[in-house]
């Protein structure tokens, strides 16, 4: 040791006091983002011989078994490379997650609007997009199968149907003062993250292959062009340093795109890049999955409810993909926060000649928990009573506590309390009074209202992905490198694990040098999903920091002669008993007496003990919480809506950056508003998607967001769960904070009809609302013609009767 | 003859010689200059991933509008300063607007960032807008975001866009006007040769000359529909003739028989003198696409290509607007309703082209009224769009004119629903009915992605209702959810409770 610092200055360093977690802190890439210098795969520097890949697809074809293919005009074409087919794959030609059922290419079969059977590889992206449209397919076309209904019909389906069920149900049903039933449709949701799929794969020595790819999932795009290839995971390195937008969009569908360019790789000898066009995207890859649920619920003359019957049949695809763990979700959400104490819930996961739906923000749990919160509003409708009533009711308690599925809702006084809270907040029943008098005077505007409680498992219900890696380096400049598992998609995990690597390890921020994610400096990772990314790879960090400076601290100990405890790190600084060091000094100190400065930190996350097969265990470590109420006003001329003032109250435990957090909510919500409102995917009656661009698929713009727009964070006690700082995720839960918008729009249209349930579908476009809003005139028109009084039955769906 | 195109940027002259008719700006930056700061969301203009500012001088002060790159051909820099994202930060200081975005949390995957800055950017130097909410929002409705929910853009657009414009492209804007001044030479461009150019004439004499030797040339006002047939349908267009450098075809006149609009001003251009002919119109001025979209795109061009998703012609029509052609056989007016032949086809010779159009003015005994309906408020294109142009005398109708988008192959009049409606009382909905059912006499709308022929039809009845209700003198709060005042939807909240 050299310098010493002075004594007043190791005074204003203190222990105990949190400097770097649980701040506002800007996210890592601000000021490359506003100014342009942020690189995405696209904007990278590219040799000259890099060539470009446009998928092919025969635009006529929603199925068929394809009998020829004429590629002559296509390989004609100048500025033509190669054009690659299923035949030219090295290695299996598949990219599904573990099925086995996504071919890279199509070979006899064309399975659904948009499958890729061929690639143009060209100098350009503009030749290889022209070429591609040469193609001459000769197909023989089949009926394909479109709908839920058309898969029910002839048992088509990906994955085995699947149940909870606790007690009796069916006697529930039966027994129980009151029932409904009803058909309910959810759509699903296109994610258009504003960067499209893109990959770039560069050949290396020894049949190996650098990509770079825009995906949730480096390990699996690694896997995956390992597998297509024919070599070994070793020879295969995937990295990512930043996505333009994943929202689940490219957990698996982003390995089609690396595959393909990692075969023309191979095929050519020279880098290949492979950017979807904006309506090739839409049109390939899989969406949030779309529901038929057909529900029952019996309840008392109080609205509790006694028993369910709820029948999910999601339309998976034409393969499995994701659609097993989705589906599951689904379930696990199908309570909302409602304790069921008769329960049986059931999932069909149909097979459809449309792209394959996949991970979408909230994996399946936002249309399970949507499906409760239509179940409650029926109730209360039919009793005349306030639906917060009945949902307050029916919440889980100290002795209802029990989830369908056998877990423990541990934190339902949290829930309790943020209802109360916002109840408060929002001034929920002044304004219910308001809006009934507006309703009063008002013929063609009606307004609605609804606060919807969410409560959402946290851990990947697939158990071995619980798990993560990181790698931190101290270099004796006192400069810090960090790497993990987790990726950046604009959520703000790079900037969230770097404060806590700050904060373990008393470096400042700016010495911290964030690196992309890479396979091969941390393996075998899950995907950054299920709203892990920080409790898993944050905490892995914190492990690998924590041991580094545990090595440090045992040296300082032994070469100051002080207790451990004596010894902390602040601001890039070292405080050893009375003495103040700077870290680089420290640092260089240490590597001098051979110390390792470098360290892989891992984390599993305990407790989880799901079995599928049995359907017991508990699947989630924890759940987060929180609520929304919104008021709206539809025009019961045009079905057209306006949200006019939304309040948010959601629970992250003790945030680790209140305004990523902050961030994550807000667009969460405004993202599941989309879900439930604008956003509708229309596929025509041959199986064609329309919506195929943002000219025709509209997510929500500035003007849709309310003026009066109330958001925070709960102030609790921090997560009960070991997390990292007490912290909860946030990733996913605020989407479902938008099922209140949903609610507010079906409490308009109930209002058009005061006592009859409307049958409203997601997304409440305006023509559904239109629906809606006539169905329940003619209901009224013919309760008054035959002086019969308000039924308490939903209507059932006039496409098809009820499973 | 020049055959060269040149804009500045930074301050210098860009001087373009190879150019290809169909070239794009956002290619230009991204492959040509390396300069990938501005990025490809959609490649069609609605999602502004790409937006560039582009400045031009007018009545002798740089404005800088938001043009979305990915459709805007490089050609159609001709004359004007190109402000890319990179450009805004000086000796690494971050623009204002930037700084705002990163402080705020205005950004979180970063991907729409750049297009938003410069949304941003051209705020910050627009003259006159009110520090608000909707002016923001409306600014903005051509940038998508998925990540942020847009609250804290929005913050930051209104904490960094509304003072007084002090940045580097203020602070040189003398010595940028002069030399925009300098480089509008008034000649003729060409690029290329007989089998293919890019052609920019400086004059209608010049248009009409080219025009006549290349009748199977594209004429291109502001591309904001013929950069879709090359981002999209991947056309080959030889041969480009662009209209933004014609003297005179960008005329906005007002008079108090009503307005001339030549058919190169863009909608940007017009909306002032819209809104002072009829507020409803110019409300829906605001909806037609986005910023982006009304700053190059023009109405003229979107009445020439017959494009069945427009919706001014709807409005135009029912005001009774006509239409100017010309070509070197001389020129012609025609009603604008009879423009449109059917679906894709126009009456429209070889050689001709739309040089304007003229819109009467209501008269005092007039109602106009026209509504959108959409499957999103902003940035959408018509589901049904309906215009009403009602001439009242003694509380009836002496006469109407009604045209609808979206119900038929080419905007059109509903001239049973017309006839049906002469002589009812705006004091008796029930003469009203018999004009109600005409409107399925009128039209047979289709089935596409937007809405049902069902709900067209619906809905189309429902605006005409709104319409004479509101002709009748029912409080628009009570029929609109928003209106075509900035204080509507908080007034109509007002005047419920």
């Amino acid at each position: 040791m050299t310098t010493k610092a002075k004594a007043t200055e190791s005074q204003t360093i203190e222990a105990g006091n949190l400097v770097s977690v649980q701040r506002p802190i800007r996210h890592d890439s601000a000021a490359k983002h506003v100014s342009g210098e942020a690189i995405y795969i696209d904007d990278m520097n590219e040799p000259v011989v890099t060539l470009h890949v446009v998928p092919g697809w025969d635009r006529d074809t929603v199925c068929g078994r394809l009998i020829s293919l004429d590629l002559e005009a296509v390989r004609a074409t100048p500025g033509v490379v190669a054009v690659i087919t299923a035949d030219d794959v090295p290695g299996t030609n598949d990219c599904s997650s573990a099925a086995g059922d996504d071919p890279v290419m199509a070979k006899e079969e064309i399975s659904f609007f948009g499958q890729v059977v061929f690639a143009v590889v060209a100098t350009t992206r503009e030749i290889a997009s022209k070429a591609a449209r040469k193609a001459v397919f000769d197909v023989e076309a089949y009926q394909p199968l479109l709908t839920q209904e058309d898969a029910a019909a002839n048992d088509s389906m990906v994955l085995p149907d699947y149940q909870f069920r606790r007690g009796d149900p069916e006697a529930g049903l039966a027994g129980a003062d009151r029932k409904l039933d009803g058909t309910f449709r959810i759509g699903g949701q296109e994610h258009f993250y504003l960067e499209g799929q893109v990959a770039f794969a560069m050949p290396q020595e020894d049949l190996g292959m650098q990509v770079y790819s825009s995906t949730q999932h480096p390990t699996e795009i690694q896997h995956t062009v390992a597998k297509v290839l024919g070599v070994t995971d070793a020879l295969v390195n995937a990295e990512v340093r930043r996505m333009g937008g994943g929202f689940g969009g490219k957990e698996s569908q982003a390995n089609q795109w690396a595959a393909l360019a990692a075969i023309a790789a191979r095929v050519t000898g020279k880098p290949c890049k492979l950017r979807l066009d904006r309506d090739d995207d839409m049109i390939m890859t899989g969406k949030r999955h779309d529901f038929r649920v057909d529900w029952q619920v019996g309840f008392g003359a109080n609205g509790l409810i006694r028993a369910t019957d709820i029948a999910f049949q999601a339309r998976c695809g034409y393969s499995a993909d994701l659609s097993l763990g989705v589906n599951d979700r689904t379930m696990f959400h199908a309570d909302s926060s409602y304790f069921y104490p008769d329960a049986v819930i059931r999932s069909r996961r149909l097979k459809t000649n449309t792209c394959s739906n996949t991970a979408f923000r909230g994996f399946g749990g936002p249309q399970g928990m949507i499906t409760a919160e239509k179940m409650v509003e029926c109730i209360a409708i039919s009793l005349g009573e306030d639906a917060l009533t009945i949902r307050k009711r029916n919440f889980y308690t100290e002795e209802r506590n029990v989830t369908p599925y056998g877990m423990p809702v541990e934190e339902h006084e949290v829930l309790h309390d943020i209802v109360a809270q916002l109840e408060a907040s929002s001034d929920y029943w002044v304004r219910r009074e308001k809006v009934r008098d507006f309703n009063k005077h008002n013929a063609v505007l009606k307004k609605g209202l609804a606060l919807t409680p969410v409560k959402f498992g946290i851990s990947f219900t697939l158990k071995h992905l619980n798990q993560a890696g990181a790698l931190v380096h101290l270099y004796t400049d006192g400069s810090v490198q960090l790497n993990h598992g987790g990726t950046e998609m604009g959520q703000g995990l790079y900037t969230k694990v770097a404060q806590i690597v700050s904060e373990e390890l008393g470096v400042n921020l700016d010495k911290i040098r964030i690196t992309a994610t890479d396979t091969s400096k941390v393996p075998n990772t899950a995907p950054t999903a299920a709203s892990s990314g920080t409790d898993l790879n944050g905490m892995a960090a914190k492990i690998a920091a924590r041991t580094i400076k545990d090595r440090l601290i045992a040296h300082l100990a032994e070469q100051h002669d002080c207790p451990p405890e004596a010894i902390f790190f602040r601001d890039d600084k070292v405080v050893v008993a009375d003495e103040t060091f700077s870290m680089a000094q420290i640092a260089r100190e240490a590597h001098m007496a051979r110390i390792q400065l470098s360290d892989a930190g891992y984390y599993a996350t305990p407790m989880i003990t799901w079995d599928r097969e049995s359907t017991t265990g508990r699947p989630f470590f924890y759940f987060a919480y929180g609520a929304a109420c919104s008021e709206v006003t539809i025009d019961t001329m045009t079905g057209e809506m306006i949200v006019n003032r939304v309040d948010l109250l959601h629970d992250v435990g003790h945030s680790l950056n209140p305004a990523i957090d902050i961030g994550q909510i807000e667009g969460g919500f405004v993202q599941g508003m989309g879900w439930l409102t604008t956003e509708e995917l229309v596929w025509d009656e041959k199986g064609r998607l329309r919506t195929h661009a943002p000219s025709t698929y509209k997510i929500p713009t500035a003007s849709d967001i309310p003026d009066d727009f109330r958001v925070r964070l709960y102030e609790g006690k921090g997560n009960p769960q070991d997390t990292v700082y007490r912290s909860k995720a946030v990733g996913e839960p605020p989407v479902m904070l938008a099922n209140a918008v949903f609610c507010a729009i079906h409490d308009a249209v109930a209002n058009v009809a005061p006592g009859f349930i409307p049958d409203l579908n997601a997304p409440a476009t305006p023509e559904e609302i239109l629906r809606a809003v006539r169905l329940m005139r003619d209901q009224a028109h013919r309760a008054a013609e035959t002086a019969v009084k308000p039924p308490v039955k939903a209507p059932v769906d006039p496409e098809g009767a009820p499973a | 003859m020049r055959e060269t195109i040149r804009f500045l940027r930074n301050g210098s002259v860009v001087e373009v010689r190879d150019l290809r008719p169909t070239d794009t700006v956002l290619d230009y930056l991204r492959l040509t200059l390396r300069r990938t700061g501005t990025k490809e969301g959609c490649a069609e203009g609605d999602c502004g991933a790409c937006t560039v500012a582009v400045g031009r001088v007018v009545d002798g002060e740089m404005v800088y509008q938001p043009v979305n790159s990915c459709i805007q051909l490089l050609g159609q820099l001709d004359g004007a300063e190109l402000v890319i994202v990179e450009d805004l930060a000086q000796d690494g200081r971050l623009h204002r607007v930037q700084q705002a975005m990163a402080d705020l949390h205005g950004s979180q995957c970063g991907f729409c960032t750049p297009g938003f800055i410069m949304s941003l950017f051209t705020l910050y130097h627009a003259k006159g807008q009110s520090r608000s909410r909707k002016a923001v929002t409306e600014w903005l409705a051509g940038n998508l975001c998925r990540c942020t929910g847009y609250r804290p853009i929005v913050e930051a657009a209104l904490n960094s866009c509304f003072d007084e414009a002090d940045d580097a492209f203020s602070w040189r804007a003398k010595d940028t006007i002069a030399q925009l001044g300098q480089l509008d030479d008034k000649r003729d461009v060409l690029i290329g040769n007989g089998d293919g150019f890019f052609a920019s004439p400086a004059s209608l004499e010049g248009l009409t000359a080219i025009y006549a030797q290349h009748p199977d040339a594209t004429l291109v006002a502001g591309a904001t529909d013929v950069g879709l047939w090359i981002t999209k349908h991947l056309m080959e267009l030889p041969k480009v003739i662009w209209l933004g450098r014609i003297e005179g075809l960008d005329r906005v006149e007002e008079s108090p028989a009503g307005l001339l609009i030549g058919a190169g001003a863009t909608y940007q251009a017009c909306e002032a003198a819209i809104s002072r002919l009829s507020p409803d119109l110019g409300a829906l001025w605001t909806r037609i696409g986005s910023k982006q979209v009304r700053a190059s795109g023009t109405v003229g061009g979107n009445i020439a290509n017959g494009s069945p998703i427009g919706d001014t012609p709807p409005a135009l029509i029912a005001l009774g607007a006509t239409l100017e052609l010309q070509s070197r056989e001389g020129d012609r007016t025609l009603p604008l309703e009879d423009f449109f032949i059917d679906y894709g086809r126009q009456d429209i010779g070889a050689g001709e082209f739309v040089t304007g159009f003229f819109v009467p003015r209501p008269k005092p005994d007039q109602v106009f009224r026209c509504y959108k309906i959409s499957k999103r408020f902003d940035q959408d294109i018509s589901a049904v769009m309906g215009a009403f142009l009602l001439t009242v005398v003694d509380n009836r109708i002496s006469e109407a004119r009604i045209a609808f988008g979206g119900m038929a192959a080419t905007p059109k009049r509903a001239k049973t629903a017309e006839k049906a409606l002469t002589g009812a009382s705006l004091a008796d909905p029930s003469t009203w009915n018999e004009a109600l059912k005409g409107l399925h006499a009128d039209y047979t709308p289709m089935s596409d992605m937007r809405a049902s022929s069902a709900y067209r039809l619906e809905t189309a009845r429902a605006l005409l209702v709104k319409a004479l209700m509101e002709a009748s003198g029912t409080d628009p709060a009570q029929l609109r959810l928003r209106g075509p005042d900035p204080d509507f939807a908080s007034e109509s909240m007002e005047a419920a409770e």
